[in-house]
């Protein structure tokens, strides 16, 4: 199974610029949309709301694990069951978690940016239920097709 | 979009559907929600806290069972019951999901830095 997520971006712009972007918390909240309550400690943790519209209600929680200066940034951070706002706000205790490293190399135009995020071979099927309702375009969505799947099969579901 | 892949989709969407009929309850929700959490659990601990019967828990948790997202487990003498997100697809999708977010998250650090 695929449960490792890997992307390289160059970047036109020297390590400094990226690491900076990459450790100071409020450039990362810049570019990340997340708004930090303070900088970046390795071996603590990292608090914050997301910014991103549609998931304002969302809390960032991440535990910072190394920061080998303008080589290596990581942390783990928890998937909780639902990021959904429908039926509660997120319940981060005891959540999965996976790591993020951020890897930077120099490279002749600027920055080679490689990141991972492993783990998700630890993460329990309700995340899966999630990812489906997404993937499908929600409920509302779902509920029409199944209307018309009712209807044009006359399957009755009551029990 | 070639004749086989859309009978794939066809089917995986017909699957889909029974799921979501089954799901399209509250009961039933609310016993998938419980139950998502990871561990299996007996009639009685799905009951507890409900207005319905043991009787109707165990309808409800029928249906379930025929569209797959829920099976019965026997331990010792008590059948528990644990949720199965096969039918909805793989955590694939979720990975896939949280890949795109990156996609999405480097590309704005991208301008950040490069401005």
């Amino acid at each position: 199974m695929n449960s490792v997520i890997e992307k390289r971006i160059e970047l036109k712009a020297p390590i400094s610029r990226v690491w900076r972007a990459l450790t100071d918390y409020r450039e990362f909240g810049e570019w990340f949309r997340v708004k930090l309550d303070g900088p970046f400690v390795p071996g603590q943790v990292s608090r914050g709301q997301i910014t991103y519209p549609g998931y304002e209600h969302v809390k960032w929680e991440a535990v910072v694990q190394k920061m080998e200066h303008e080589r290596l940034f990581s942390f783990t951070w928890p998937h909780p069951n639902s990021l959904e706002k429908v039926d509660c706000p997120p319940d981060y205790s005891g959540a999965p978690t996976t790591l993020v490293e951020f890897r930077l190399e120099k490279t002749a135009s600027g920055t080679l940016l490689v990141l991972t995020e492993s783990g998700f071979d630890k993460l329990p099927g309700d995340r899966r239920l999630e990812a489906f309702q997404r993937n499908d375009g929600g409920w509302t969505e779902q509920m029409k097709n199944v209307e018309n799947y009712l209807a044009e099969n006359h399957v009755a579901q009551k029990p | 979009m070639s004749r086989r892949s859309h009978s794939s989709v066809a089917a995986k969407r017909r699957t889909h559907a029974l799921v979501l009929a089954a799901l399209g309850d509250a009961t039933r929700l609310s016993l998938v929600a419980k139950l998502c959490r990871g561990q299996p659990r007996s009639i009685s601990q799905l009951t507890r806290g409900s207005k319905l019967t043991r009787q109707a828990i165990t309808k409800h948790l029928r249906v379930l069972e025929s569209v797959g997202i829920v099976h019965g487990v026997r331990k010792g003498r008590e059948s528990r019951f644990e949720f199965d997100p096969e039918p909805l697809g793989g955590i694939k999708e979720y990975v896939d999901f949280v890949s795109e977010q990156w996609d999405q998250a480097l590309s704005r650090l991208k301008s950040f830095v490069e401005d």
